[in-house]
């Protein structure tokens, strides 16, 4: 299926024309009410009352009963686009074959919040969704029990009809549409959900809707988009974050075949927030002839302070700020005496790089800047954003500027940030043409917004029991808000927030603090983001101190948390959903009963107890996040040339209901595979300021002879609120793996990726 | 020169050096061939050159000259391929970018090697990069069109 869009004004003139359209408020959203809170504030924002000032969910019956979803989260392989037709088709009791969708433009005033980051979709979206079709069947119904004079309480839908059981009579929707556009739309409290075990949609195992055309090459991207008169542009961006153009003789690449213009393009000053670096872009016929342009262009930089930016060093500068106290993110008890009078006094200091998200597709924007409109078509995760910086940057009003969602090619929160939308249509402006700007791999590794990168501190006291009486994590790492703002020092609550100050185990003194950090590269939301390094440190720490209590790391992590309850966070200082991804804790509390049950889950399927072949080793490691519960347990194999193999991996994840399994289990999948190349192979490095790997020769991700022979998902069954699945996943991946090295080996794994410190060859990265 | 692209012959006035990857994208229309790396680290542009997979990026138009290209688009005419078949029976995708140059280079694996192990697999396929980590149900997919 191709990505369609639709347009708000269309899709109203489509209604009048025929068929039946329902708008559906995804009120009682919180998230959304947050993002139209925030819009409200705004001088030029929407007024409650505004007519559009309503986010929506929208759906089509059209005349001939086909049925049409309009998703407004952008696909990247989660399966969204499907999952959330599910929750509409399944209440409306649609034949799924008759069921499409369509993908929503960029339009804050109409869906809220649309920046698919946070893996809340289903969380936020599958209620509103289910209301959706609720209202659709529920007006159907009406239409038919007036169309055949009976109450309505004897007519029930079904698979697209409405059927009259006493009667034995069945119309088809098609044959119902019509009555149905005519009649009140029902009130939200009366709509009746349907009860699970009526589901024929959610929960069951559907294929994707884009199935077919991913694996025909149909499935068009961003940087399939074509256009009449499109021109492709490839550009030379500043090496060092904040650098400038200082000379540039573009002679030879004017003389390169196929090149047409050499355009400079304006250069952001740090914090450059979501605006593009600057450079010389080459306009030319074809992708190759403006790769060919560029390579020809000679180019002077100004770099900047930044130019000094350089990765030992810059370890060394977060060692020593894990070293003295830092910024209190959580202050429980006396850790400072605690630890000083404790029978014995653990630390560990951990690194993890700084890793890039290198989506398979590079970034790419196609824009058209004419008559002072602009539209883009982009693989954008956060379409609005993109809309508004576009508006702002053409000096345009945002209702004049159309953002087509197309699929993604990989986002994993790159393609939260439009730098590259913008650049497309800075350089359609300029030369009066569609533009197409590709990015190379090169220029995705070397000016992405990077993961941060992490030194994490961590001390602990045990008793003579061996257990723990004091905990003290510090974590030093450049904050994504120094992306936006000048002089971000610190991480803020919602970085901290992952993971360590809420921190779920029984431990009388805690204390947690964020040492100062300074930015010198542009650092963004990578896939479970700062998670990974506050949950590589906890998850391996722990399994430290199970070691020296000599106790077994599973029962060690059962004992931590203590007895199954609700964590009291208030007590702890720790209060407000920024510290616990948007929500409250009263609406999502931290529950240790959860944890245990994928602990207990992971460990039981995995064998855990039970003894390995020689050379093996399992580690587990358990983690929240994103509202959601995962545990893994990793077993590792050491090859007789030192390399790591993964025979298996058992993930028990605890994410409330769960929508669309199949799909559950190919992101903790992937969020596992991700997880073990993250720590085993990734790493970007900067030498004069300037990124170090270049392509994925230098830059190294998991292949397929390096994952894991077996991952086993396991799912908890669970009727409760729903949480996240494409993050969740990956943060108890890394410390499970080195944790399973340290059990086969005895080696323990401080510093990130481990492939380096192999003692033997590792397997080369083929270049083939 | 001639090349001849998914049973179609098709004449080639432009720049001899320029990758087959570009010429299929961008002169053909032919999108389902990816770009992922430019350097045939990734396998993203995987196509058949005479029944060969071979990167695109890496492969200039004129050493296709004479020669059969086959793009996924023309794999087979309604995407009933036996390892498209297999990639759907698996669901296979998640983002669904790099699947082209997977199935590609997969079908190829299998025309050569009809029953492929584990290490015959590992060998054929770990030149194929894929972010989203679906490796686990490639080898499964492939595996499936392997005991057929």
């Amino acid at each position: 299926m191709a990505t369609e869009t639709v347009d708000r004004r269309e899709f109203l003139t489509g209604l009048a024309a025929g068929g039946l359209l329902l708008v559906v408020s995804t009120t009682g959203c919180r998230r959304v009410q947050d993002d139209l809170r925030r819009l409200a504030r705004r001088p030029d924002g929407p007024k409650a009352g505004d007519a559009l000032f309503t986010p929506a969910v929208y759906l089509r019956i059209a005349d001939n009963g086909d049925v049409t979803v309009i998703v407004h989260r952008s696909e990247m392989g989660q399966g969204i686009r499907t999952s959330l037709a599910m929750a509409v088709a399944d209440d409306l009791e649609a034949d799924w074959s008759r069921v499409r969708v369509e993908q929503a433009p960029g339009d804050e005033k109409t869906y809220g919040g649309q920046d698919t980051d946070g893996s809340h979709s289903i969380k936020d979206f599958l209620i509103p969704m289910r209301q959706a079709g609720a209202t659709g069947r529920a007006m159907l119904e009406a239409a038919a029990a007036q169309q055949w004079g009976v109450p309505v309480t004897e007519v029930k839908a079904q698979h697209h009809q409405v059927l009259h059981a006493s009667s034995g009579r069945a119309l088809d929707y098609a044959a119902l549409v019509a009555i149905a556009k005519t009649l009140p739309v029902p009130a939200k409290e009366t709509l009746r959900l349907k009860p699970a075990s009526e589901f024929h949609l959610i929960g069951k195992e559907i294929p994707m809707l884009d199935l077919m055309d991913m694996t025909t090459g149909r499935a068009h991207y961003g940087i399939d988009q074509r256009m009449d008169g499109m021109k492709f542009a490839v550009i030379a961006r500043p090496p060092v974050y904040g650098g400038t153009v200082a000379t540039v003789d573009s002679t030879a690449a004017e003389h390169v075949s196929g090149v047409e213009r050499i355009v400079r393009l304006d250069h952001t000053p740090p914090p450059s927030g979501m605006l593009p670096a600057g450079g010389v872009a080459v306009i030319a016929t074809s992708t190759w002839a403006a790769i060919q342009g560029r390579n020809a262009l000679k180019i002077t930089w100004n770099d900047g302070p930044n130019n000094s930016y350089e990765s030992t060093a810059y370890r060394a500068q977060l060692e020593e700020s894990v070293r003295g106290p830092g910024r209190i993110g959580r202050s429980q008890g006396h850790t400072t005496s605690a630890l000083a009078h404790a029978a014995r006094h653990l630390s560990a200091d951990y690194y993890l790089p700084h890793l890039a998200h290198a989506p398979m597709e590079p970034e790419s924007a196609l824009a058209l800047v004419r008559d002072g409109r602009c539209e883009v078509w982009a693989p954008t995760q956060n379409p609005q954003d993109a809309r508004d910086q576009l508006a702002k940057l053409l000096g345009i009003s945002a209702e004049n500027v159309r953002v087509n969602v197309t699929l993604l090619g990989g986002g994993f929160g790159r393609k939260s940030f439009p730098d590259f939308i913008l650049e497309a249509a800075l350089l359609s402006r300029a030369i009066g043409a569609p533009v197409k700007v590709m990015w190379t791999r090169e220029d995705d590794l070397q000016h992405d917004f990077l993961h941060t990168v992490a030194v994490e501190r961590l001390e602990a006291g045990l008793d003579a029991r061996g257990a723990v009486t004091a905990w003290l994590h510090r974590s030093a790492l450049p904050s994504i808000g120094s992306t936006f703002a000048a002089n971000v020092l610190y991480q803020d609550e919602g970085e901290t927030g992952q993971g360590m100050t809420d921190l779920p185990y029984a431990i009388p003194n805690v204390q947690v603090e964020a040492g100062p950090a300074t930015a010198h590269t542009r650092i963004g939301w990578y896939r479970s983001v700062i998670n990974i390094p506050h949950a590589f440190a906890i998850g391996s720490f722990i399994d430290e101190l199970a070691h020296a209590a000599g106790k077994d790391s599973k029962d060690f992590i059962l004992e931590l948390l203590g007895p199954d309850r609700t964590v009291d966070m208030a007590n702890v200082g720790v209060t407000g959903k920024e510290f616990n991804y948007g929500a409250t804790f009263a609406e999502y509390p931290i529950e240790t009963a959860r944890l245990r049950g994928v602990v207990e889950l992971a460990a039981n399927e995995s064998g855990w107890g039970a003894p390995v072949p020689a050379g093996h080793g399992r580690g587990i490691a358990v983690h929240r996040s994103f509202l959601s519960y995962v545990a893994s347990v990793v077993q590792v194999q050491i090859m007789p040339d030192g390399s790591i193999a993964i025979p298996r991996v058992d993930v028990a994840i605890d994410a409330g209901f769960i929508a669309h399994p199949e799909r559950v289990r190919s992101q903790l999948e992937g969020a596992t595979i991700m997880g073990l190349g993250n720590a085993l192979l990734s790493e970007i490095t900067f030498k004069d300021g300037r990124v170090v790997q270049s392509n994925f020769d230098g830059y190294r991700v998991m292949r397929m002879d390096a994952a894991p022979r077996e991952i086993h998902v396991h799912i908890v069954p669970s009727d409760g609120k729903p949480g996240g699945v494409g993050e969740p996943g990956v943060p108890p991946t890394a410390p499970a793996l080195c944790n399973a090295i340290f059990a086969a080996t005895g080696r323990r794994i401080r510093q990130l990726p481990v492939a380096a410190q192999l003692s033997h060859g590792e397997r080369r990265a083929p270049i083939a | 020169m001639r090349v001849r692209v998914n049973g179609v012959d098709r004449e080639f006035a432009g720049d001899a050096a320029m990758p087959l990857l570009w010429y299929v994208r961008d002169e053909l229309g032919l999108t389902g061939t990816k770009f992922g790396c430019g350097i045939g680290a990734c396998g993203a542009c995987t196509v058949h050159l005479d029944g060969r997979a071979v990167r695109g990026c890496q492969t200039l138009v004129s050493a296709a000259q004479g020669k059969s290209v086959t793009t996924i688009e023309g794999l087979s005419a309604d995407g009933t391929h036996p390892v498209q078949l297999a990639w759907r029976a698996h669901n296979v995708p998640q983002c669904g970018y790099c699947q082209s140059g997977q199935i590609m280079q997969a079908a190829a694996l299998l025309t050569t090697t009809p029953a492929p192990s584990d290490s015959d697999i590992d060998k054929a396929m770990r030149g194929n990069i894929c972010r989203c980590g679906t490796y686990l149900r490639i080898r499964a997919a492939i595996q499936t069109v392997g005991r057929s």
